[in-house]
C-alpha cells in the first residue's frame, strides 16, 4: 500500500501540534511492513528524518521547465533528495505555468509557515501536487488540515485515486464558532469531495457532521497517540527554586484555549492557600490582556509569565510542574496532556478537548467550571495520594496510547477505500 | 430436610454534596439532602413498600412456615426514618409475626472492621441497641459491612459475644466444599458461619432477567428444583441479597415479586423449608472450619476488597480517616459524632474505585469519575478533621488527653457529691437553727 501524504509542517520544523501528529502517524504507519509514504510538505530543511517516509518538498519541484545541468542539481538539492528526482518531476509539468513567479529551477518558493498571503500559498501547492501525482505511483491520497485538500483534491482529479482527509482542527473551533467563510469553503468543499473523512476525536467528527453536513458513515474517529519521550528528554531534572508546588498552563494563550479560566481558577486558589504557585507558559494575542487581569486581580506574586518556549524548554517547564491544566475551550484533540502525563505530571483537562475522551486518570472538569478547576488544583497539591495515583496510573495510561494502534485504524480505512473499488 | 435461608440487607449511604475547598473551615454540613431524599423515596415506592407488604402476606399466609431475615444498616434506618418512615413500620408489623429476624452490622455500614476494632465493637453495639429499640428483638447473628470477613475479625466477634455471623461463600476460600452446610471460624472454632449460596442468589439478583441466560425464563418451580436436586446431605440454601432486588435491581415488571410468591408453594411441595439465619445456626452442628486469612467480601467477581482498598486513593482516604478514630471517641460533640459515623460510610470508598474504567464510571457512583469522588470527600474530611482538632488542643496526644478528660470527669462527680454534701449539712443546720428558734 502506497499513500501520498500531503502535510504543512514535518518536524523537526514545527509551529503547531499539526506536524507532531502527522508525523507520528507515519511513522505509526511504517510499522506496518508494506506501507510506504510520500510525504509532501511545502518546504524540506534538510534535516528531516526519512528513514520512514520519502520527504517530497513542493519547493523542490518544478512547474516551469528550465534546462539544469547536473552539477547544479546535484550541488542545490543532494541535500534535499536525490537529484534525479528532480528530473523526473520535470518531465510530467502538465501545463505552461510561465506567467507565475518561479526560480532559477523552474519552482514556486514557499514560506511553510502560515503567512498573511497563506491562501495563495495554498493555491500555488496545489499546482505543485499536479506535478507530484503524475510522478509518482500511489494507492490512496491522505491530506492533513486545510491548507492541504485543493493539493489532494488536484491529486485525485489527476490520479483517479481515492482520497482521504485528516481534519486535526476545524475553522470551527479557531475561531470559536465564528469561521472565516473563505476557509469554511475550502474545508467544505474538500470534505464533500474526498472519498473519507478521518477526524482526532468525536468531538470534531460532530463538527464535521453537524457544521459541514458530512453523512456519519463517511466519517471515522481516529484518536492521536503520542511518541515516547527520547532518553534526553527523560533525562531532564525539576529545576523549580520555590518550595510551593508549580501548576502550569502551556499553549498559546489565544481564545481557543481558554486562559482566562486559568487565572480565574488562579484566583481562587491563591485567595485561599498559600502553597501554590501558578505558571502561564506560552504567548499569544491575549497575553497582555491575561497580565492585566492578573494584576488586576492583586495575584501577581504568586502567578507568573515564562513567554514562548521551544524545544527543550517545554519539557522543563513541565517537568518542574505538580499540576498541568488544560482549560481549552474548543480543543479537537489536544496532544499536550498526554506530555504532561509522560512527565509524570498530573493533569486538569476540560471535557471540551478530544484527548478528554481517551484519557481516564487525568480530572475532567468543564472549562468554564472555574471551581471544579480551583478544587481539583487544591487537591492534587494537596492529597498526595491524589497527586501519587495520578502520576503512576497516568504514565502506565500513556504508555499504552501508541501510533501505531492508530496507523492500524488508518490502514483500515484505506484497504476498504482501495479494496471497495 | 432442607431449609432456603433468606436474608435482605438494606443499605443507603448519606451522599455527600459537592464539597468545594472554599468550603473548608466554613461550612460544616456535608450532605446532599435532596439527592438522598430522592433517591431513598425512589426505593422505598419501587421496593421496599411493595415487598414488605408482600413478605408480611406470605409469612401470615403460611403461619410462620415462611421466614426472612434483614440487616438494616444504621444509616439506611436513619434516612428511612426521616424520608420514608412507613417503611420502618412495615419491619416493625414483620417482626410481630415473630417469624422475621433481623440481623446486627456496623451502624455505619463501616469498614472499620478492617482499621479500628474498637469502633467497629461500638458501631455494632449501637447498631444492636438501635434495632432493638425499634424492632423489639435483640440480634443474635452478625453480618459485617459487604460480608467483609477475615479470620482476625472472626475472633472480634467471637469476643464480642456473638456465635453466629454470616459471610460470603467465596470459591477461593471454599475450593471443593460446598456453602450449603454450616461451618465455624478456623480462628474461633465457637463461631457459628453461614455462607452465601453465590450461584442460587445470584440467580435471583442478576440473572433473573437476563433475556440471554440459557435458563431464562427463571420460574420459582424450576428454582426449586435445582435445590431439590443437590445431594441430600447439603442441608442449609443461603440466599443472600440486597433487598433492591425486589422491585429495584429487577423491576417488578420482570415478574420477580410473583417468582417470590410462588416459591413457598413449591419448597414445601418438594419438603424445603425456610429458615432464618439464627435458626439454621441453631439447628445444624458445624461440618468444618473455614480459614481465610485474606480478607473476602460479596463484591465483584474477586470477591475480595479492592473495591474499597484497591488503589491509592482509597487507601489514603481511609488512613486519613481512622487516624483521628481515637480522638473523635474522645469528644463529647454530637454532630461531630454523627458526622463521624456517616463518613465512615463504604459507599465514599467505592466510588473512588478505578476498578470500573472502561466499563465506565463505579456503578451507583453520584461522581464523574473516581478522582472526583476523592477530591470531594477529602475536602469534607479535611473539614471534618479541623473540627475534631479544634475540639482540643493537638498538642496534648490522646493517652495525656484521655488521661486528663477522666481527671476531669472525676473532679466533677467529686465536686457534685461535696456540693451535695453542704446542701445536706446547710439543711441539717438550718433545721437545727428553727427547732432552736421554736424552743
Amino acid at each position: 500500500m502506497k499513500a501520498l501524504m500531503f502535510g504543512w509542517e514535518f518536524p523537526p520544523h514545527i509551529l503547531g501540534g499539526l506536524g507532531t501528529a502527522s508525523y507520528g502517524l507515519t511513522r505509526g504507519m511504517a510499522q506496518q511492513p508494506d506501507m510506504e509514504t510520500i510525504f509532501v510538505i511545502p518546504k524540506p530543511w534538510g534535516d528531516e528524518d526519512q528513514s520512514f517516509a520519502r520527504i517530497v518538498g513542493a519547493n523542490t519541484t518544478p512547474i516551469v521547465w528550465r534546462d539544469i545541468p547536473w552539477e547544479m542539481a546535484r550541488s542545490r538539492l543532494e541535500k534535499f533528495m536525490d537529484p534525479r528526482e528532480y528530473y523526473w518531476r520535470r518531465d510530467n509539468i502538465y501545463a505552461d505555468f510561465s506567467y507565475m513567479h518561479t526560480n532559477d529551477l523552474g519552482c514556486i518558493e514557499f514560506s511553510g509557515r502560515y503567512p498573511s498571503n497563506i491562501l495563495e500559498e495554498t493555491n500555488n501547492y496545489s499546482i505543485v501536487a499536479g506535478v507530484i501525482a503524475r510522478t509518482y505511483e500511489f494507492d490512496v491520497i491522505h491530506a492533513h488540515d486545510w491548507l492541504t485538500y485543493p493539493a489532494g483534491l488536484h491529486a485525485k482529479s489527476v490520479s483517479g485515486k481515492p482520497m482521504v482527509i485528516h481534519v486535526h482542527a476545524t475553522e470551527f473551533d479557531r475561531s470559536r464558532g465564528k469561521p472565516n467563510p473563505i476557509v469554511y469553503n475550502i474545508e467544505k468543499d474538500g470534505m464533500d469531495n474526498c472519498d473519507h473523512i478521518i477526524c482526532v476525536s468525536d468531538l470534531t467528527r460532530r463538527t464535521v457532521i453537524e457544521n459541514y453536513h458530512q453523512p456519519y458513515w463517511k466519517v471515522t474517529t481516529v484518536h492521536n497517540a503520542v511518541d515516547p519521550l527520547s532518553p534526553e528528554i527523560e533525562a531532564i531534572e525539576r529545576i523549580s527554586g520555590v518550595q510551593e508546588k508549580v501548576v502550569t498552563f502551556l499553549g498559546r494563550i489565544t481564545m481557543q484555549k481558554g486562559p482566562e479560566f486559568f487565572v480565574d481558577a488562579a484566583t481562587q486558589v491563591i485567595r485561599k492557600t498559600d502553597h501554590i504557585r501558578f505558571v502561564m507558559a506560552g504567548s499569544g494575542d491575549m497575553m497582555d490582556q491575561m497580565i492585566r487581569l492578573v494584576a488586576e486581580r492583586g495575584i501577581a506574586h504568586k502567578f507568573h509569565f515564562t513567554g514562548f518556549l521551544r524545544g527543550k524548554q517545554v519539557y522543563e517547564m513541565l517537568k518542574s510542574s505538580d499540576v498541568y491544566v488544560m482549560p481549552s475551550v474548543s480543543e479537537p484533540f489536544g496532544i499536550s496532556p498526554l506530555e504532561a502525563m509522560q512527565c509524570n505530571v498530573p493533569s486538569i483537562i476540560s471535557y471540551q478537548s478530544g484527548c478528554s475522551e481517551i484519557l481516564q486518570n487525568v480530572i475532567k472538569t468543564d472549562y468554564w467550571d472555574v471551581d471544579a478547576m480551583a478544587d481539583a488544583i487544591y487537591s492534587i497539591c494537596t492529597y498526595p495520594a491524589m497527586a501519587e495515583h495520578l502520576k503512576e496510573e497516568g504514565k502506565i495510561e500513556v504508555d499504552n496510547i501508541k501510533w501505531e494502534d492508530a496507523g492500524l485504524k488508518v490502514r483500515k480505512i484505506y484497504d476498504n477505500l482501495v479494496g471497495g473499488r | 430436610m432442607k431449609t432456603i435461608c433468606f436474608y435482605f440487607q438494606i443499605h443507603q449511604p448519606f451522599r455527600l454534596k459537592r464539597y468545594r475547598f472554599f468550603n473548608i473551615g466554613r461550612d460544616h454540613y456535608y450532605f446532599d439532602d435532596y439527592a438522598n431524599e430522592d433517591i431513598l423515596q425512589q426505593i422505598a415506592a419501587r421496593s421496599f413498600m411493595p415487598a414488605n407488604r408482600m413478605l408480611l402476606d406470605l409469612v401470615n399466609q403460611y403461619q410462620g412456615k415462611f421466614k426472612v431475615a434483614f440487616s438494616i444498616s444504621g444509616m439506611a434506618l436513619e434516612q428511612l426514618e426521616i424520608y420514608a418512615p412507613e417503611v420502618i413500620d412495615g419491619f416493625r408489623e414483620l417482626s410481630k409475626t415473630g417469624h422475621v429476624e433481623f440481623l446486627t452490622e456496623t451502624y455505619a455500614h463501616s469498614l472499620s472492621s478492617l482499621f479500628d476494632p474498637e469502633e467497629f465493637r461500638n458501631q455494632v453495639k449501637h447498631h444492636a441497641e438501635r434495632i432493638e429499640v425499634l424492632f423489639g428483638q435483640k440480634p443474635t447473628v452478625v453480618r459485617n459491612t459487604e460480608l467483609i470477613y477475615n479470620d482476625d475479625i472472626a475472633e472480634l466477634v467471637y469476643d464480642m459475644g456473638y456465635t453466629k455471623m454470616i459471610t460470603e461463600g467465596a470459591k477461593h476460600v471454599l475450593g471443593w466444599k460446598s456453602p450449603n452446610y454450616v461451618y465455624q471460624a478456623a480462628s474461633q472454632p465457637k463461631l457459628k458461619l453461614l455462607l452465601k449460596n453465590s450461584r442460587f442468589s445470584d440467580d435471583i439478583t442478576y440473572r433473573f432477567s437476563n433475556y440471554s441466560w440459557n435458563e431464562y425464563p427463571l420460574t420459582a418451580e424450576k428454582f426449586i428444583s435445582w435445590i431439590a436436586a443437590t445431594p441430600p446431605e447439603e442441608k442449609v440454601f443461603n440466599l443472600f441479597m440486597n433487598y433492591e432486588t425486589l422491585g429495584n435491581i429487577q423491576p417488578s415488571h420482570t415478574g420477580i415479586f410473583e417468582f417470590i410468591k410462588a416459591l413457598p408453594r413449591f419448597a414445601f411441595e418438594q419438603e424445603i423449608g425456610f429458615s432464618t439465619p439464627g435458626e439454621a445456626m441453631e439447628n445444624h452442628e458445624p461440618v468444618g472450619a473455614i480459614s481465610v486469612p485474606n480478607s473476602i467480601s460479596w463484591s465483584d467477581e474477586e470477591r475480595d476488597v479492592s473495591a474499597w482498598l484497591g488503589n491509592k486513593l482509597q487507601q489514603s482516604a481511609l488512613k486519613s480517616l481512622y487516624k483521628v478514630g481515637e480522638r473523635v471517641r474522645l469528644c463529647t460533640d454530637r454532630r461531630l459524632k454523627h458526622d463521624w459515623l456517616y463518613l465512615q460510610t463504604s459507599d465514599h470508598f467505592y466510588y473512588m474505585s478505578t476498578k470500573h474504567f472502561g466499563g465506565g464510571q463505579s456503578p451507583f457512583s453520584p461522581y464523574m469519575s473516581p478522582y472526583d469522588a476523592f477530591n470531594n470527600y477529602m475536602n469534607v474530611l479535611s473539614d471534618f478533621i479541623a473540627r475534631v482538632e479544634a475540639q482540643y488542643p493537638d498538642t496534648v496526644d490522646n493517652e495525656e488527653l484521655n488521661a486528663l478528660l477522666t481527671t476531669i470527669h472525676n473532679q466533677e462527680k467529686e465536686i457534685k457529691r461535696l456540693q451535695m454534701e453542704l446542701k445536706t449539712v446547710i439543711g441539717t443546720n438550718e433545721k437545727q437553727l428553727v427547732e432552736k428558734v421554736k424552743k
